[in-house]
């Protein structure tokens, strides 16, 4: 039950993989199985069966092409990525900005779906696109909705239309009016209009949001889903798109382990593409949806490309160059360095979430281990480098006794954490210069002496990488047919 | 027990086609009851299947509910305190306020703990509800330690005699393991005044198969000891509840069904696995 969709997708596919041939019955078997793995993730009974019967249409007419090629279950494999993709709405979509500012943006949805949350993430997620948006408060029923938009723009710097007290007081639709005729005289260039939670099935709240959508004309119409939803995400869907009409879809809470069926159901029923997912509380914690990457989320496959982005965010381009013309000279590479790459990680956000993007990292091994990862590891680390002087940050090997004694004062933590974090720079500083006379070992551009998994932290430091070239190997299934393709 | 509709017709009569066991199927799925417990629902009823396939399917499902007692927990000579725990948008807060105002139509004195200190004016939405129910509500300041708020609610509720406690927090995703940890630490602190005798973990009747996840992980850092199932007023069915009772014996003890103060009741059984298959 608990397993993710990813783990029982890959050991679907491993049980497929040790045949040279696939049968016809084979497919039957693999099919069902990503049929039970699906509805245990929430999608919609209806969409999983014409998923399953769309792959088997254009499985079985090739499969003995397929089985002429050299990986038949890849192939497989393959087509249902390919699906996948397809149904979550294959490429990600934008938002689209009204030809006369300013751009009219209406978030509707579910009581608890994240509405007033998402409206603060998005203001300030165009705000730092260089737009000027201003929020627009009509909730009018929750108690205290009003006050928590206002608090959620303070936070962010971002003016909130607020003339009504809410808790029951005031017309969401004048309001709304009012809003954007307001933010064309303040030549405010995007208004995010924020409504209170309906229930699909109330004919009257949902008749009063289509009052609002109708006084204020909005460029954009976006429907806001909790990932945690389930079966009921269809028939909620179709009740919001017949009563208000909405243009795309914004998933929230993706941050936790729902397995996010809901949205497979939500853009196959209705056709809508997913605009954006929220992914934590942080108000930065917010990004535009990229079907291909949840697809190969969903598969067990990582999100590389996330990881990817993230990490030339945040290593800047100079940290980058010094870094690689002081290794091709031959030059040291330095506590102080390493204290550079430590900064670089940390603005990279959370290493927990990182390292859940890699392949294989919903399989039980790597989840366990991810589950214990401490990311204040990395403060505690950067704490004792920080605590050095500049010589011994340049030549470790000064460091004794009485120094080590004043670092782990200085930083808080204890003798032995110095002198393992010492051991494990000096071993990465070796692999730095055995990879330099080409015995190689690590893949470039990952940081040496990472603060490691719990495990292989500490007195053992000494098998250096070992342990994380074994995790790759022993990954996830999935992972290894695509790096065999 | 109250009739399933017209789903069951065919049920009822002596021929049950297999066409119609997928049937039954596919609305226990679509009511979040999941995929592999639908399934043994229906093997279930089949093998059991006495007087007619519709008895035996009612039969299937009353059986995986939870027989732990429902009505919520009171404690003669002291403070009973209730612990409101979940994750984010699940309604807490209104459910919180809800079970204030049944409490007090029974005659009880409630304190209310405003404990969510992270969501932006969730203190102030709880007030609110204070200043309508007439009940008085401990708060601190924003960002600040919940559990320094409910050691303060723990000890004038205490020492005031007052009945009920009732300590909202803040919502929070069970695989946040510092927000777990510190949910534990609420309820330590209270429990160096007086004990915990109710944990009401609250589900959104929206909720899909995740709803096991957060009664599982929630119950490891607090020990729930009943559900809320909110927003049942809804199309959604609530299937999960049934799904979380017969996985960890927790029983729900309350449902909400709007927005308005009255809008909770206690569980009841037929209404519940009757509306498994209202269409």
């Amino acid at each position: 039950m608990f397993d993710s969709l990813s783990a029982k997708f890959s050991s679907a596919f491993s049980s497929l993989r040790g045949k040279g041939r696939i049968k016809a019955g084979d497919l039957d078997e693999i099919t069902s199985e990503i049929r039970s793995a699906l509805l245990d993730s929430d999608v919609a009974v209806s969409v999983v069966d014409s998923f399953i019967s769309q792959i088997k249409e254009r499985a079985l007419p090739q499969l003995d092409e397929l089985n002429k090629s050299t990986n038949p279950s890849q192939a497989i494999f393959n087509i249902v990525n390919e699906e996948l993709v397809g149904i979550l709405g294959g490429t990600a979509r934008r938002i689209r900005y009204a030809k006369k500012a300013p751009t009219v943006i209406l978030l509707t949805g579910l009581q608890g779906a994240g509405k007033t949350s998402l409206a603060g993430k998005l203001a300030k997620y165009l705000k730092d696109q260089g737009n000027t948006p201003i929020l627009v408060a009509c909730d009018l029923a929750r108690p205290n909705a009003v006050t928590q938009l206002q608090l959620v723009g303070d936070s962010i710097s971002v003016p909130v239309f607020a003339p009504e007290p809410g808790n029951g007081v005031g017309d969401p639709v004048r309001v709304a009016k009012d809003g954007v005729k307001f933010a064309a005289e303040k030549l405010h260039n995007i208004v995010i209009v924020d409504t209170a939670g309906r229930l699909g099935i109330d004919a009257q709240l949902m008749a009063q949001a289509k009052q609002i959508r109708d006084a204020i004309n909005p460029d954009e119409v976006l429907y806001v889903v909790d990932a945690m939803v389930g079966q009921d995400a269809v028939r909620s869907a179709q009740a919001f798109g017949e009563g208000v009409g909405f243009d795309a879809v914004v998933l929230t809470k993706l941050d936790g382990d729902a397995r996010g069926g809901a949205a497979l159901s939500i853009t196959q029923i209705t056709n809508k593409p997913i605009m954006f997912a929220a992914t934590g509380e942080k108000v930065t914690d917010f990004d535009l949806f990229y079907p291909d990457r949840m697809a190969s989320r969903i598969l067990g496959l990582g999100d590389i490309q996330t990881l990817a982005e993230a990490t030339k965010n945040a290593f800047d381009g100079d940290t980058a160059a010094k870094l690689e013309s002081k290794f091709a000279s031959g030059e040291d590479f330095t506590l102080d360095d390493f204290l550079a790459q430590l900064e670089a990680m940390k603005k990279m956000g959370s290493m927990t979430k990182l390292l859940g993007m890699l392949p294989g990292a919903n399989s039980g091994a790597m989840k366990k281990q991810l589950e214990q990862f401490d990311d204040t590891e990395l403060i505690r680390t950067q704490a004792i480098v920080q605590s050095m002087t500049p010589l011994e940050r340049r030549d470790p090997k000064v460091l004794n006794g009485s120094r080590r004694a004043r670092i782990a004062k200085g930083s808080g933590r204890a003798v032995s954490d110095v002198n393992s974090l010492v051991e494990r720079f000096t071993g990465a500083q070796k692999m730095m210069k055995q990879m330099r006379s080409g015995k190689g070992g690590m893949p470039a551009g990952m940081p040496p002496g990472m603060p490691q998994f719990p495990q292989t932290s500490g007195a053992n430091s000494n098998k250096g990488n070992a342990p994380k070239a074994k995790k790759s190997r022993s990954g996830n299934p999935a992972k290894r047919a695509a790096e065999s393709s | 027990m109250a009739i399933f509709g017209k789903l069951f017709a065919n049920l009822r009569g002596g021929k049950v086609s297999s066409a119609d066991w997928e049937d039954v199927l596919q609305s226990l799925i679509e009511s979040d009851l999941g995929a592999a417990n639908s399934q043994s629902i229906i093997e279930i009823a089949k093998r059991e299947r006495g007087e007619s396939s519709e008895i035996a399917v009612k039969a299937a499902l009353h059986s995986w509910l939870s027989e732990k007692p429902r009505a919520i927990a009171k404690s003669e000579g002291r403070t009973t305190t209730v612990l409101v725990v979940g994750v984010n948008g699940t309604g807490k807060t209104t459910s919180c306020a809800k079970l204030a105002g049944l409490l007090k139509r029974n005659g009880e004195s409630v304190l209310l703990a405003a404990a969510d200190t992270f969501r932006a004016a969730a203190v102030e939405q709880l007030q609110t509800w204070g200043t309508r129910l007439e009940l008085p509500v401990i708060s601190g300041a924003a960002n600040g330690d919940p559990a320094s708020v409910a050691f303060d609610a723990i000890t004038k509720a205490s020492g005031a005699s007052t009945s009920y406690l009732l300590v909202d927090t803040a919502g929070r995703l069970h695989t946040k393991s510092d927000l777990m940890d510190e949910l534990g630490k609420i309820r330590r602190v209270i429990e160096k005044v007086s004990p915990v005798d109710e944990v009401l973990l609250v589900v959104d009747a929206t909720t899909g198969q995740n709803g096991i996840a957060q009664a599982k992980l929630f119950t490891s850092s607090v020990n729930v000891t009943g559900l809320i199932l909110t927003k049942m007023d809804g199309s959604a069915k609530g299937g999960i509840a049934l799904a979380i009772e017969c996985e960890t014996g927790i029983p729900v003890k309350f449902v909400g069904t709007g927005e308005a103060l009255e809008d909770l009741s206690a569980f009841d059984a037929d209404t519940y696995l009757s509306g498994l298959f209202d269409s």
